[in-house]
């Protein structure tokens, strides 16, 4: 829709302001038009997230997070890790302004009865969307919550097939040199991937989210899929899926790679267990301002009750 | 060459520039504050930006000897002790502001955090070895402590691997920006080595002539 060439930098990099925002217009007119056809059921709503999030139809309400005081939408929006797009936390706003999420597909690959390809439209169909309000716990110690929009993860393992063989299921977010200006920096080793066991894979807890606050995912969010665990730090929700793989072994996840003494496969939220570098007994909640203290940060992030289980005789200070 | 040499007159001009550029940073921060921009982090955002600032106060201060030694020009070195108080001012704010809103002076918390974490031990070391020096840079005490102070204030070379170090530390991957700093103060040091051991070897040059 852009252009067939693409250029080696972000336009944003090198276009006067002006000039983009304009050009910002005119893809937001592309997106309309786009978006009556979709009304017309050629393609739904959803599909052209893209550049400027839609409104989601059709969401069921959930108790999840009921009475938690949610972070607001700019919050979310504008303080982000997503390294493809820039270390900074301010970068990935900017960075992926135009970043193409249509067409998307994600491959299933693995331990699986058929490796296939399936599209996002055929990814939406496989359950209702709902919202879950979740507690979201970064392993720099810092949080949010945030009312995401998706379904269960165990929904589309159900679909994909897996064989008695697969253990654990790998996650691999898209990296795009031609639209990634952070992939272009080897700071991690690109793709980015995300690991789950089985059974954490399909708790009921762990999600697919597609949207945020109503809406389709903005892009600096992990538009237009991505994996959201609420009891694991927030790095484990790898975004923008391109790809889940099933396997036997347990997947090496890139900071493993990066730092195998300071992040571990599980990566439990655990107020017990420090960073190597620094404490994650308390956390700053976002959004409180300079005069709010720090909170005590919760076992699983406040989901024991409902994952402690799955841990049972395990030493969570090794397996960190 | 007219920048060899000032007068006292526009080294008071100079100096004015110098403090209000140095107020600068605390300006922005303030602004931002009032405008509500100071990303959704503003703790973290404050302390990032007073660390930021204590650490270019103190390259720009240990930069004035190499430039000397470079160009021959040694007014510069007039405004050391401005810009090395305004690294202690920046550093001051980043400590306030780890200690009051990071964590709300929960001196349990504190000194678990400083005793457990390298990173932090390394600040909290380096911002300690500046108290002596901004205690002793006014003019009756540099006359007080005499040749002793000059080798009080070396420390500022120690201080400056340690905050830098600091840096390096904390951060959880990109270390490109704290490379930064590193390199800097990695060619500062190259230059005064350089220059001194020129001096030592012509020195046993004429010895030997």
């Amino acid at each position: 829709m852009i252009s067939a060439n693409k250029p080696d930098v972000l336009p944003s990099e090198i276009t006067p302001r002006s000039v983009y925002e304009n050009r910002r217009q005119f893809l937001k007119a592309a997106g309309f038009s786009l978006a009556t056809s979709a009304v017309a059921g050629l393609v739904p709503a959803f599909a052209l997230a893209a550049n400027n999030p839609q409104k989601i139809v059709d969401i069921t309400k959930t108790d999840y997070g009921r009475g938690e005081k949610l972070t607001s939408y700019k919050d979310v929006t504008t303080y982000n890790n997503y390294y493809e797009f820039g270390s900074a936390k301010g970068d990935p706003v900017v960075h992926a302004k135009l970043f193409k999420t249509h067409p998307w597909s994600v491959e299933i690959t693995g331990e699986v009865k058929q490796e296939k390809r399936i599209s996002i439209e055929d990814i939406l169909k496989l359950a209702p969307l709902e919202e879950r309000v979740y507690r979201m716990r970064c392993v720099e110690g810092w949080s949010m919550v945030i009312p995401w929009v998706g379904f269960p993860l165990s929904k589309l393992i159900q679909h994909a097939e897996p064989t008695g063989n697969a253990k654990f299921v790998e996650f691999t977010t898209l990296a795009d040199p031609q639209q990634m200006a952070g992939v272009r920096i080897p700071i991690l080793d690109w793709p980015y991937t995300e690991g789950l066991r089985m059974d954490e894979a399909m708790h009921p807890l762990t999600i697919l989210a597609v949207g945020l606050y109503g809406e389709t995912l903005s892009n600096q969010n992990g538009a237009p899929i991505r994996l959201v665990v609420p009891w694991k730090y927030g790095f484990k929700g790898a975004k923008s899926i391109v790809r889940i793989h099933f396997t036997e072994n347990m997947p090496i996840t890139t900071w493993m790679k990066a730092s195998p003494r300071e992040y571990g496969f599980y990566a439990n939220v655990n107020p017990k267990v420090p960073h190597p570098r620094w404490s994650q007994a308390s956390e700053r909640r976002i959004g409180g301002g300079l005069l709010s203290p720090r909170i005590k940060t919760q076992l699983f992030n406040g989901y024991a009750d409902k994952v402690a289980h799955l841990y049972t005789g395990m030493d969570l200070h090794k397996n960190f | 060459m007219p920048l060899q040499n000032i007068d006292g007159r526009q080294l008071v001009y100079i100096k004015a520039v110098v403090f209000i550029l140095g107020l600068l940073p605390l300006i922005r921060l303030t602004w931002l504050g009032f405008q509500d921009e100071l990303s959704a982090n503003p703790i973290e955002f404050i302390e990032h930006s007073t660390g930021t600032w204590a650490l270019i106060f103190l390259m720009v201060t240990l930069s004035f000897t190499p430039l000397r030694l470079i160009s021959g020009v040694s007014w510069p070195l007039r405004l050391r002790r401005m810009t090395g108080l305004f690294m202690f001012f920046y550093a001051c704010l980043h400590f306030v502001t780890y200690l009051w809103l990071d964590h709300w002076f929960d001196w349990n918390e504190i000194t678990k955090d400083i005793i457990e974490h390298p990173y932090v031990l390394v600040g909290f070391t380096a911002f300690m070895l500046t108290l002596p020096l901004a205690l002793t840079s006014n003019n009756p005490m540099q006359r007080r402590l005499g040749r002793h102070w000059r080798r009080l204030h070396k420390s500022v070379y120690l201080i400056a691997i340690l905050g830098v170090v600091h840096f390096l530390w904390l951060v959880k991957k990109d270390i490109r920006e704290p490379l930064i700093y590193a390199c800097v103060l990695g060619i500062l040091f190259l230059v005064r080595v350089y220059f001194s051991l020129r001096k030592s070897v012509r020195g046993r040059q004429e010895e030997i002539g």
